[in-house]
């Protein structure tokens, strides 16, 4: 009777904060957690889309088959005794992204930074200015400034025309040239810094005047100031804007596969990792392999994540200052 | 004296440089999209000899063949296709996550510690360890081809992002005011309804902002979930619109259609200008 009545009251205490909770909690559960559990069973098993009743469990086939090459490998023996071939474009499509993650996302946090300290004055308008330069950030991830960057970039397209004016000759057309289409995706990115720009507004702001001050009067310059002031200071923001772009960067997918035209562009130069999974898992129907690559790129990014938090005590000060 | 002018005109030029460089910076970053809008005006033989901003000629013409579209369904079709599935989105959203985050936020229960840890785990998975379970799950439902893959998870809080923005909205509202509504026997829905709700509104504008702006924009969900033309957001309809090559002859058409899909970003950035610098700068958004 007591035992009971205890259970009541502990279920009392509970039952509005997981009546409010459930929707999420039935969300991670459903969507989330049980996927997730799914997809690491698939990514050891040959799971076709179009077969999914000759399923089989080939052990670590599928990760043979992503980093087998790196071994020189380009066909292996699986478990259940079929022979499998290697992904001729597995590595192609992880140099591609990490070329593009580690050029784009400095790139695109240092003229971010740059842009801040810039608008970070008593200036008249930059309320206007900061808007003005959220628009790339805004419209860029859709498929309308894709559809309109492949034509910027074109041999016969407006970038080209204006190099012509300038006396250029020769010019390639940028999205059809191996050497150069990924670097038009790295600018696409740097373009659209307008979130990393308005959050270290933000963290500018919140550095006390009287610091630069103090600072001058004891004759540091300028150039001083900025890497004993400014970047101390802004460095936890500095490293927040750092991980959440890596992590976004990572998984960059629309502009690629509309630049490339839904493949991986000329000789697979813009073959982005999510693009990869994508042509894998639903123009091939590996949905198995797809599940094994999302798994090795979920990896990779904790991985990396980690790396950057754990040095992180390196260079990021969380003090007052003092 | 003669010390303090010339401070003063310093700083004067100072910030006279600083605004040319601005501008001038600001013009080459906005000139893509504005020759696109402009382009979207011209004859389609004159779109890619003409790098200026002032047409020679002016048409309408790219906006009446753009907007037929294809295979028998127009861009208005897409249209509003897009806006149903913003319109929905945002509902899920609001409701769903507004009530996480006051869970988390507010009230007592055992696990909260954990579930708060695993919501701010959710927040930096990629998603694409949930894509291929979550497509078979569908596929068995039948749901592909419709919009409730795309729909349904905005019901059950899966974008954790607006889960935690709110989350951080709500705690920094003044406890003192849900304890007395429960003092005077205010039940926690209602103390949600009355109290939380109505306070939390520039959290939930920014919220409902977002949810817009990422579901109009969302390519990935709707290349993997629409399958039938007359299903098509404007995203996906734009795709299959320039075509795998991008061998279209339709430039015209495909500027046009772009430009006239950007005009609800514009609207929204340019009439909610402080709830966008709130959401990115509370929780980072990606954008």
């Amino acid at each position: 009777m007591r035992k009971a009545s205890g259970i009541l009251k502990f279920l009392k205490r509970n039952a509005a904060g997981y009546m409010f909770l459930a929707p999420w909690l039935v969300g991670f559960l459903v969507l989330t957690l049980y996927p997730m559990a799914y997809s690491l069973w698939l990514g050891f098993t040959n799971y076709n889309f179009t077969k999914p009743d000759a399923t089989q469990f080939i052990g670590f086939g599928n990760y043979l088959k992503m980093f087998g090459p790196l071994f020189g490998l380009s066909e292996f023996t699986a478990s259940t005794g079929e022979v499998m071939r290697a992904d001729p474009y597995y590595l192609k499509s992880l140099s591609v992204t990490f070329t593009y993650v580690f050029v784009s996302v400095p790139l695109k946090l240092t003229f971010a930074l740059a842009v801040a300290m810039l608008m970070n004055q008593k200036l008249r308008g930059v309320g206007f200015y900061r808007a003005v330069y959220y628009i790339p950030t805004l419209l860029g991830g859709s498929v309308a400034i894709a559809v309109l960057w492949r034509k910027l970039f074109e041999k016969d397209g407006l970038v080209n025309l204006f190099l012509g004016m300038l006396g250029f000759t020769n010019l390639p057309g940028w999205i059809t040239n191996p050497k150069y289409a990924l670097w038009t995706l790295v600018l696409l990115t740097v373009w659209q810094f307008g979130s990393s720009m308005i959050i270290f507004l933000a963290g500018l702001k919140q550095i006390p005047q009287e610091y630069y001050e103090a600072a001058a009067v004891d004759g540091a310059n300028k150039v001083r100031q900025f890497f004993s002031i400014t970047i101390p200071l802004l460095s936890p923001v500095i490293l927040f804007n750092l991980v959440m772009q890596m992590i976004g960067a990572f998984q960059a997918f629309t502009q690629a596969y509309i630049i490339g035209g839904g493949r991986g562009g000329v000789l697979n130069s813009t073959l982005f990792y999510t693009l990869h999974l994508y042509i894998q898992g639903w123009a091939y129907r590996e949905l198995g392999y797809a599940s094994a690559m999302a798994w090795v790129l979920l990896l990779v990014i904790g991985v990396l994540t980690a790396i950057v938090l754990r040095t992180s005590n390196l260079w990021v000060s969380y003090g007052t200052g003092e | 004296m003669e010390r303090g002018n010339n401070v003063k005109t310093n700083i004067v030029v100072r910030h006279t440089l600083t605004h040319l460089f601005i501008i001038a910076l600001g013009i080459v970053m906005v000139y893509p999209v504005l020759w696109m809008i402009v382009s979207s005006f011209k004859p389609n033989a004159m779109i890619f000899s003409d790098p200026g901003l002032i047409p020679k000629a002016v048409t309408l013409e790219n906006y009446v063949t753009g907007w037929k579209g294809y295979a028998g369904t127009t861009f208005g079709r897409f249209f509003l296709n897009s806006l149903f599935m913003c319109a929905v989105a945002i509902i899920g959203n609001l409701i769903s996550c507004t009530m996480a985050a006051y869970a988390f936020a507010r009230l007592k229960f055992v696990g909260r510690g954990l579930w708060f840890a695993v919501m701010m785990t959710t927040l930096m998975l990629p998603g694409h360890v949930t894509l291929v379970p979550r497509y078979i799950m569908f596929n068995t439902f039948g749901w592909v081809g419709t919009y409730l893959p795309i729909l349904v998870p905005k019901f059950l809080a899966t974008d954790a992002f607006f889960v935690f923005l709110l989350v951080q909205f709500i705690r920094s509202l003044p406890k003192e005011l849900d304890e007395a509504a429960t003092i005077d026997g205010c039940s926690p829905l209602g103390v949600f309804l009355r109290i939380i709700v109505p306070l939390a509104s520039p959290a939930l504008v920014t919220t409902a902002l977002f949810t817009f702006l990422w579901t109009w924009d969302d390519f990935f969900n709707h290349l993997l979930y629409l399958t039938k033309p007359e299903t098509f957001s404007v995203s996906r309809a734009l795709r299959t619109f320039i075509g795998d090559a991008g061998a279209v002859s339709n430039w015209g058409g495909a500027l046009a259609m772009s430009t006239l899909s950007m005009i609800p970003a514009f609207i929204l950035f340019f009439s909610l200008q402080k709830y966008f610098v709130q959401g990115i700068t509370t929780t980072g958004l990606k954008g």
